[in-house]
Formats: C-alpha cells, structure tokens, sequence
C-alpha cells in the first residue's frame, strides 16, 4: 500500500511546472512534495496562512508559530510570505493558486467531488476544500482507485459534494485520467493492469485516449 | 487620558451567559490564552463561540508536541461554556464530537474563505459577500448560522451564495506585539483570523505576547490598527512546548 501511495504521489509530482504556486492537502497528497524534482521551484501554499511550506518540523527547527492546516509544526522556505485566512482564501478563489491535490471519497464523472462529510459519521467540517475546488483552476485527485474493493470513481457522487465539476485529473495507482466534457479518459495506464482491469474497480464508463500512454514512476 | 491596558480577568469583565464571542486561532495557534483562561474562571455559559475550529484538547497534538492542557477554544469547551459554534473545521478536538452526541453543542460549518469574509464583512460595513465557494453543496441548501435561507445570485452566468456578515459582542484577538495603543501584528502562521476579527465585534479585545511603548517599533510593522481596540490584556506568553 505505501509503495501505491509514492508511485501515485511521484506521478503526481510530474504535474508542476517551474515556478508555480500550488497546494497540497493532508495525507498522500503532502507526500508529492518529497518528489518534485530539485530544478524546479514551486511554491506551496498553506492555507492556514502562507506560501513557501517546507517541511515537517523536528526538535531542532520547531517554531510554536508555524503549522500547517492540519496542526503540525512545519518548516518554512526562505521566500515565504505570511498573510491572514482573508488574503490566503482570496489567493485561493482569485485562481492564483493554480492547482490543489487533494484525496477523494467520492469522483463523479462529470467532475463532481465529494471529499468532506459522510452523513451520520463524525463530524469534521470542509476546512479550505470548498474553497480550494472552487478557486484553483486544476484539482488534481490523488487516491487508491477502489476503497475495500469498491469504486470511488462513480456516474454520479452519493454523498454531499465538496464542489460542483471541479475536478480535472484523477491520479490513482491504476493510472492517471483526465475529466473532460464527455466523460473520463485515461490518459496513462500503469503496466500492472489492463484496460478491463481499471474499468472492472470503476464506476462509471472510461474513455481511452487514441495516445494513452504506460503510467511513468520515474 | 485612555489606558486600554488590564488584566484579562477586567478585560472579560463584560462577558455575559448567552453572548456571541469571536476567537482568533487555527488550531489554538494564535489563540488568546490568557482571555479563554480569564473567561474559564469568571465561567459564563451558553457562549456562541466563532472560530475557525474547536481549538485543542489536553494531550493534542499526538505526540511529542502535546500541549498538558486543552488550548484556544478547547478550554472552554472542557467546560461546556459553548451552545453554539459556527466554525469550518470540527473534526480535531475530541469534545466536540462529544458534545454534539451529549445534544449539548450545536453547529454552523462554514467554508474557511467564507468564514473570514463574513467576519471581514462584519468589520468593513458590508451588506455581505458573494463568493463561489459552496455552490451546489450542502451549504447552499441548508440554514445558515442565525437560521436564514440563503440567496443563489447569479452574475453574467455564473452562480455565487450571498453569505451574509457575521458579527460578535466579543473579539478575542492574540498579536505577536502590540503597542500600548492597541497597533499590533501578528507573526508567522499565528495571523489566521486575528486580522479580520478586529472591528467585527462591539469589543475588540487583544491580548499580545509583547507590549511595546508607543513609538517605539516602526510603525510600518503593524497590520492592525489600534483604533479599533478596546482593551489589552496582559500576561500572554509565547507557547511552551
């Protein structure tokens, strides 16, 4: 499980260009950051209140003033700029953070997610993730296709959705699929499975790209 | 002349049972300690308490980081002072759950840019906002904080809520360093909603880790300015850990 979850977040990595700003949720999407490779700069938000997040804090670096939006202490890069929740969320749905990774319960195919409540459960909240699948131009899903053995990847979201028609790619141990007004296409299928097998832990109809190409992890 | 300066005990003097508070914080990260202690000790009930979350209880964060006591708004939860609290993240602090389980705490979630709009809202005169975010989800269908339906407007195609301003009897705001006027900032990550709560509330209360003379800093450092702060409270200290 751990080696699908750093093939999916090296995957993920390829997806930043030099110089971007964008965020990364808690969980298998802050390990994409681990990945992107050391001649490209991109700047990572923190929604809780800054840009330029580095990395978990130990005994050594710890300062009580910096975490990230899940609590933990964190380190900061040398560029970062602080600001408040007005200016961190106005940055957000202003479309200046270009695009956010997030896990998923629930993808529909024409986009929709579902990754904040499951009614009847604990209560937790939506935090940023409305906000951020609102605001940022790319939300890029990163998840194991199937959740004990049954799609996440569905026609239509049973549970509360996060956003309307948000998301724009979905990258999972099976491959990685592009959201498009027809539907869902794979653009990348990783060698350890066939076309049947990632349709078979899908819920809905794939589409396979003309130029559907092996999924890379390196 | 005015001196806004006092304990925290006098600066939640005017707190009463049934009053809407608003508290800095992420997380208890930029929380004022020493007024959720003041307002522990005078003990005031049926709070509506807004904040971005339910702050820490004792112990959390897991691990080598935990703090010995609940913190921010986790203290007054620990005990049961809060009916209400309109927040965007309740899944950390244990007691929540809890007591919404107990049917002693309700809720009202609100989007963390929503949150800090309303608030902002609040304090610069606006008769609200129109923001994307929660079109098509739960928080265009249901009630929001003071029961109101709300409105879908649409704007060259495109849909946004009209979420209205969310004001308190109470600020209660941590700065990193404050003059004795009431100009702070706050550091780091410590900002989160300690900007946007000043003015939003009938008192603007801060409680700073460091009080400066007058003059004294540049006054190019402050975020914030003092005219819209009523009192200082004293004895914040940085967290320990």
């Amino acid at each position: 499980m751990a080696d699908l979850k750093t093939r999916i977040a090296k995957r993920c990595a390829k997806e930043f260009k030099d110089g971007e700003f964008a965020n990364l949720g808690i969980g298998l999407p802050t390990m994409v950051a681990d990945y992107i490779p050391e001649d490209i700069m991109v700047t990572f938000h923190s929604e809780n209140g800054f840009a330029g997040i580095d990395a978990i804090a130990d005994e050594s670096n710890v300062d009580v003033d910096i975490i990230n939006s899940g609590g933990t202490y964190v380190t900061a890069l040398d560029r970062v700029k602080y600001f408040d929740t007005a200016e961190s969320f106005g940055l957000v749905r202003g479309g200046h953070v270009r695009a956010t990774v997030l896990g998923a319960m629930e993808v529909a195919e024409n986009g929709d997610l579902a990754n904040w409540i499951v009614p009847g459960k604990k209560v937790a909240g939506m935090g940023g993730a409305m906000d951020l699948c609102t605001g940022c131009p790319e939300v890029i899903i990163v998840m194991l296709h199937t959740q004990k053995g049954n799609p996440k990847i569905l026609k239509k979201c049973t549970l509360p959705l996060t956003a309307e028609k948000c998301v724009s790619k979905i990258i999972t141990e099976m491959g990685v699929m592009e959201v498009r007004e027809d539907g869902i296409w794979v653009v990348e299928l990783h060698p350890d499975y066939t076309k049947e097998d990632i349709q078979a832990a899908t819920g809905c109809e794939l589409h396979f790209d003309p130029d559907m190409k092996p999924m890379e992890e390196e | 002349m005015i001196n806004k300066i006092m304990t925290a005990d006098e600066a939640v003097a005017g707190v009463k049972d049934g009053m809407t508070i608003m508290v800095g914080g992420f997380l208890a990260t930029g929380s004022p300690e020493v007024l959720m202690d003041a307002l522990v000790r005078k003990g005031v009930k049926h709070l509506t308490v807004i904040a971005n979350d339910g702050g820490l209880d004792a112990g959390q964060p897991a691990g080598e980081f935990g703090g010995k006591t609940a913190r921010g708004v986790g203290k007054l939860l620990e005990h049961h002072m809060v009916d209400h609290i309109i927040a965007s993240h309740l899944g950390v602090n244990p007691k929540l759950n809890e007591q919404f389980a107990e049917g002693t705490l309700r809720y009202t979630l609100v989007p963390q840019g929503t949150l800090a709009e309303k608030i902002r809202a609040a304090a610069y005169g606006l008769g609200g906002v129109l923001t994307p975010t929660g079109v098509g989800t739960p928080m265009e269908t249901e009630l929001d904080e003071l029961g109101r339906e709300k409105k879908v407007v649409e704007i060259e195609g495109k849909k946004y809520l009209l979420e209205m301003p969310l004001r308190a009897d109470y600020a209660f705001i941590r700065p990193t360093v404050a003059d004795k006027f009431g100009n702070y900032y706050c550091a780091k990550a410590t900002k989160n909603f300690n900007y946007v709560m000043a003015g939003a509330a009938d008192k603007t209360i801060i409680a700073p880790e460091k009080i400066v003379e007058i003059g004294e800093i540049d006054p190019d450092m402050f975020a914030v300015a003092g005219v819209l702060v009523d009192a200082i409270a004293e004895g914040e200290k940085p967290w320990q850990i």
